[in-house]
């Protein structure tokens, strides 16, 4: 009786040939515009308008890639180095801020600690993108516009990383490792470094890449604060389509350049933001 | 453990004991006041202070203002371009909830199976998020151009007439939630399958000894068990959701919204108002108005939730 219930519950589970098939067609669905947007990217000017386009890809793609490139409107390195810097710095200074007060949260014990945590989580319901306008006001104010600090300074932390980390130290951080660091007398920031943080790597390193690719994505507050000389990818993107609208395989050639890094990063680290967004849906 | 220097006990002296009992009291809020006082400039006093400037007359060039009471708010819910910005936000927010949802779990049905290669499908449904909102928009713009695109040459084949994408409001909207649902589906369908992986096990094999079908199964056993946390996926989407802006102002390329404001969303009314206008006063009366929908919807949301929670433990047992 027992065998058979386990093979009953192995067959429940054992994936018939419709269900590779519409997973397959996810698959294709989702690959589809990329590789459309390649046909059109490696074309001129007219494959967008062609109805009898080919479907494999032209020889103009380099061409094309290089006149978005050297197109000084655009500034593509630029934009390209300033992401990198944005993205980066975003996401290890939200990693660091989150894990400091995650852990002073979920381990430590002060006054009014739990009201603060409930303001924590009130203020993730917060659309502080609506804010921009003062925002913006003060940045002029300042003289912050034009610079990446204006983009970097208000995103070096969010509630959410704050709450993502109280829940994960809550569980995954066992006090008698605390007060073991306490009596081997190691002060706070100490046992916050050697006990805290190698305790948090794994839900640490899932919080960069999510803020990573928030920042990278980002594109209202960077659209106001940047300006040409200085842009974000996203903002360079735009650029692109206003100054090539009559010739979208440059556009398109443009979108390409600007979707691989992003890929690049995905082959390599995909598995674990699956695995962070599967875990935190546990949580939530 | 790491820690490497153990001071001798003997040598303790009342002054580092001091600083350790002031360590221990004040360290844990000087972890946490990196975060409220970046929240704090950054996020609440903005948003606050946008209240301030709504009521304002905004000189952009001197960067001060005037009070002039509730005039901008006269002006903008007068404005006929307000009102269809609300309908076309909540239009597309519906659009590309309802059916993002129904397809995510369809998709999170097919992923909870002893897959071959588990790891590779369900990165592949997750491909699609790590791409830019504005990459997605330009690409998506174009497949569904009103004269050529590929969506009208296909419907064409199968006899249907082209539809006016970049014309029609609702078309407009279907695009636009297209755009949204290509990037959100798969995210949501790896939450929707950490749910169903959640449920006993034991549920489905007692209900195959009953006989039940696989629809039967999914019907009455997976559906009802991810219930809440379908719930949870629609209340994280609002507040995104309602701020939609990458992708109608990138839609065409005027970011205008359309002629006709086909698809003018609030968020990208808010953008044209202060910095299309460089009308800041108008620009805040509008995102404060955004902000009180939000809010409002959000504590809707929360009451619906906490109802549906509560009614389900009174069916439960």
């Amino acid at each position: 009786m027992a065998r058979t219930r386990k093979q009953g519950a192995a067959n429940i589970q054992r994936p018939t040939w419709f269900v590779y098939g519409a997973l397959a067609a996810v698959l294709v669905a989702s690959l589809f515009p990329f590789y459309w947007t390649l046909l059109i990217g490696s074309g001129d000017a007219g494959t967008l308008r062609d109805p009898n386009m080919s479907w494999i890809p032209g020889g103009n793609f380099i061409d094309n890639a290089m006149r978005v490139i050297e197109n000084p409107a655009v500034n593509f390195w630029k934009a390209l180095g300033n992401s990198v810097i944005v993205s980066t710095t975003v996401a290890l200074s939200t990693v660091v801020l989150s894990t400091l007060a995650g852990f002073a949260f979920a381990k430590l014990r002060f006054k009014g600690s739990s009201v603060l945590f409930v303001a924590v989580i009130a203020t993730m319901a917060v659309p502080v993108q609506l804010g921009i306008v003062p925002l913006y006001i003060l940045m002029a104010e300042y003289g912050w516009t034009g610079t990446l600090g204006a983009v970097i300074v208000p995103a070096l932390v969010t509630a959410f990383g704050v709450f993502w980390m109280t829940q994960y130290l809550q569980q995954a951080l066992p006090n008698e490792l605390i007060e073991a660091a306490r009596v081997d007398g190691c002060n706070m920031i100490r046992t916050f470094w050697h006990v805290a943080v190698p305790a948090a790597r794994p839900a640490a390193s899932m919080l960069f890449l999510f803020t990573f690719v928030t920042a990278w994505n980002n594109f209202l507050w960077p659209l106001i604060i940047l300006d040409q000389s200085n842009p974000t990818l996203p903002v360079a993107l735009s650029m692109l389509q206003a100054n090539y609208f009559v010739d979208f395989s440059l556009v398109l050639a443009g979108v390409l350049l600007a979707t691989v890094p992003l890929l690049i990063l995905f082959v390599f680290t995909g598995r674990q933001l699956v695995t962070g967004i599967m875990q935190g849906a546990l949580k939530g | 453990m790491a820690s490497t220097h153990v001071d001798a006990p003997a040598q303790k002296h009342t002054l580092r004991q001091r600083l350790g009992r002031l360590d221990v009291k004040a360290s844990p809020y000087l972890y946490i006041a990196p975060f409220f006082l970046i929240f704090g400039i950054f996020g609440l006093f903005p948003i606050a202070y946008t209240a301030v400037i709504s009521l304002m007359d905004w000189d952009t060039i001197r960067n001060s203002g005037e009070f002039i009471g509730f005039g901008n708010f006269e002006y903008v819910l007068n404005d006929r371009k307000f009102w269809i910005a609300i309908r076309n936000t909540f239009s597309i927010f519906a659009l590309s909830t309802i059916p993002q949802l129904i397809i995510a779990t369809f998709i999170a049905a097919m992923l909870d199976h002893h897959l071959k290669a588990k790891t590779f499908w369900r990165m592949s449904v997750l491909l699609p998020y790590v791409v830019m909102p504005v990459a997605v928009a330009l690409i998506f713009s174009q497949l569904f151009a009103d004269e050529y695109g590929i969506f009208n040459q296909w419907l064409g084949m199968i006899g249907i007439d082209a539809v006016q994408w970049h014309k029609d409001p609702l078309a407009s909207h279907w695009a636009i939630a297209t755009m949204v649902n290509f990037r959100w589906t798969g995210y949501n369908a790896l939450i929707l399958l950490a749910a169903m992986q959640a449920v006993p096990r034991e549920l489905y094999e007692a209900s195959a000894i009953d006989g039940a079908g696989k629809l039967r199964r999914f019907f009455s056993i997976t559906l009802p068990q991810i219930r809440p946390t379908a719930i949870f996926v629609i209340i994280t989407s609002t507040i995104g959701g309602l701020q939609i802006f990458d992708e109608p102002r990138m839609y065409d390329t005027t970011g205008n919204g359309g002629a006709d404001q086909q698809w003018l969303t609030v968020a990208l009314h808010m953008y044209n108002t202060g910095w299309g206008e460089l009308n800041f006063g108008r620009a805040s009366a509008i995102a404060w108005l955004l902000f009180l929908l939000i809010v409002v919807f959000g504590l809707l949301n929360f009451w619906l939730t906490r109802r549906l929670v509560s009614s389900d433990k009174t069916e439960g047992k």
